[in-house]
């Protein structure tokens, strides 16, 4: 249950909301590194890509002050029912957006190596629409936690199997083209720990989906998660090409 | 460190001590209690929170009959205490107080001495046969009520001497003294600092294993802290009772999360 009226302490409301615009701010910074991050690998941009890079510290610094204003928030007002709900929320939210962060660098890092060698085709367009696809699925999260829309967190979770599904793609074309000619290795490596980190980026928009049903209903969704990486388990042998 | 396990306040005993069923309360033409049914667990802290005025009080006192001290007030419905109703007319007001044991918001020792405070309940209702009995008994009542060690050398002093947290506990040692079965407080750490609250915290844990325990507090940590089972009132109804975790963590009553979050309701 949540409860949108005030609390009699006004500054409690203010602490909320102000730790709760943190996240929203965290989330938008996530964003535009993805975006860029993604753009930089396609058009070969190395600028761009350094920005990314450069932009992480301030992701830091919000993750490493959401987590001082819960630390205060809880011994303070010693929070309760949802608003307890709120406060373990955020302080979750803020580490998958961070994770998200780290991510997008860890990116723009192998663009600026990528960038040396010849492309690999089709590769950097395909991570792009991945890239898209789990930007939405973040910025749809992080309205589904402004608006305690447990119908909108559950979409975003059963987005996930498309990522998934992106991913499997790319992996078994990594794999064919580093077995066409091993001079594609160092590239195909590259491209795709890009593709795993975007899968796992994937992972925590949906993690953050289910601290919006957490926060809204009081439980952790019950379902198992879809899930929709396979490769694992894949064997891709000479006889597959 | 090797102990990982969190110490959870589970309700280990499912046993039903008090059973309320539909108890009305009227001071003149207030209705101050609607409808309440309640089932109280043995060896159990239960804790009633809720505003001013919301009735806990009210139905704290209608478990040992003190509101028939007050001449306007009626009471309706069942309250069985062991499956007996306690409003039957041959019940004995006095006999019942004696089980069912009563601490109140500021300590009231009797002006007497702590040993006689102590012996007062005993004596009346001839718990002990001579005068080795009777130490036996104020000496194990000053120890359940943790505050042996403080006062053995001086049971001859005063009750009222005491500090304030010393005289509730006090209280709460010559209401364990008449081996009650079930112990009604009554904001018992209103009057009391920090450190005294956490004493007669720490003691009503340890009651815990004897007896059931009823508490009264407009701390809502309090309630949190030392009841395993916590019943929100507001204007006079019972509004919603569980498990005291599930009510500080996930109420099901937009009332009771109002109340314990601290917004207007």
């Amino acid at each position: 249950m949540h409860n949108d009226s005030k609390h009699i302490a006004s500054a409690f409301d203010r602490d909320l909301e102000a730790i709760q615009a943190m996240i929203m701010k965290m989330g938008g910074l996530v964003e535009v590194a993805i975006k860029d991050a993604a753009q930089a690998l396609e058009e070969r941009d190395v600028e761009l890509s350094e920005k990314v890079r450069l932009s992480d510290k301030a992701i830091d610094q919000l993750e490493e002050s959401v987590n001082e204003e819960a630390a205060r928030l809880i011994a303070l007002r010693s929070p309760t029912a949802s608003d307890l709900r709120t406060v373990l929320t955020v302080m979750k939210i803020s580490t998958n957006l961070e994770r998200c962060g780290d991510y997008a660098k860890n990116l723009a890092k192998r663009t600026g190596v990528l960038v040396n060698m010849s492309p690999i085709e089709g590769a950097a367009p395909s991570i792009r629409r991945m890239a898209r696809e789990v930007e939405e699925m973040l910025r749809l999260a992080l309205d589904a936690y402004i608006q305690r829309d447990t119908g909108l967190a559950n979409e975003v979770r059963h987005r996930d199997l498309d990522v998934d599904q992106m991913y499997n793609a790319l992996f078994r074309e990594f794999l064919t083209y580093m077995m066409e000619d091993p001079r594609n290795i160092t590239a195909c490596m590259h491209l795709h720990f890009i593709a795993k980190n975007i899968e796992r980026m994937g992972d925590h928009a949906t993690s953050i989906a289910e601290q919006v049903i957490y926060l809204t209903t009081g439980e952790m969704p019950e379902d198992a998660r879809p899930k929709g990486d396979v490769t694992s388990q894949t064997a891709l042998g000479a006889e597959d090409l | 460190m090797n102990d990982m396990r969190i110490v959870r306040k589970d309700v280990d005993m499912n046993d039903t001590k008090i059973s309320a069923k539909k108890v009305q309360v009227f001071y003149g033409d207030t209705h101050a209690i609607k409808d309440v049914d309640v089932e109280i667990k043995d060896k159990t802290v239960t804790a009633f929170i809720g505003p001013s005025g919301c009735g806990k009080s009210t139905f704290l006192r209608c478990l040992n009959r003190m509101n028939d001290t007050i001449d306007i007030c009626r009471v309706e419905g069942n309250i069985l205490l062991d499956g007996e109703d306690i409003y039957d007319k041959r019940v004995d007001p006095v006999q019942l107080r004696a089980k069912v044991g009563m601490v109140f918001q500021r300590p009231n020792p009797f002006p007497k001495s702590i040993y006689d405070n102590i012996a007062y309940g005993p004596r009346i209702h001839g718990l002990a046969k001579n005068k080795a009995d009777l130490d036996e008994i104020v000496e194990k009542a000053l120890r359940r009520g943790a505050i042996w060690d403080e006062v053995k050398d001086r049971l001859d002093a005063p009750g009222t001497g005491l500090s304030g947290g010393q005289q509730q506990r006090l209280c709460i040692a010559r209401a364990v003294a008449t081996e009650p079965e079930v112990l009604l407080m009554d904001e018992p750490c209103s009057a009391l600092d920090p450190i005294a609250t956490l004493q007669v915290e720490e003691l009503i844990d340890e009651l815990r294993e004897n007896f059931s325990v009823v508490i009264v507090t407009h701390s809502m940590q309090q309630a949190a802290r030392v009841s395993q089972k916590t019943a929100f009132f507001h204007l006079g109804n019972l509004v919603e009772y569980g498990d005291t975790e599930q009510i500080f963590t996930n109420p099901q009553d937009e009332r009771t999360e109002s109340y314990i979050t601290g917004r207007i309701g």
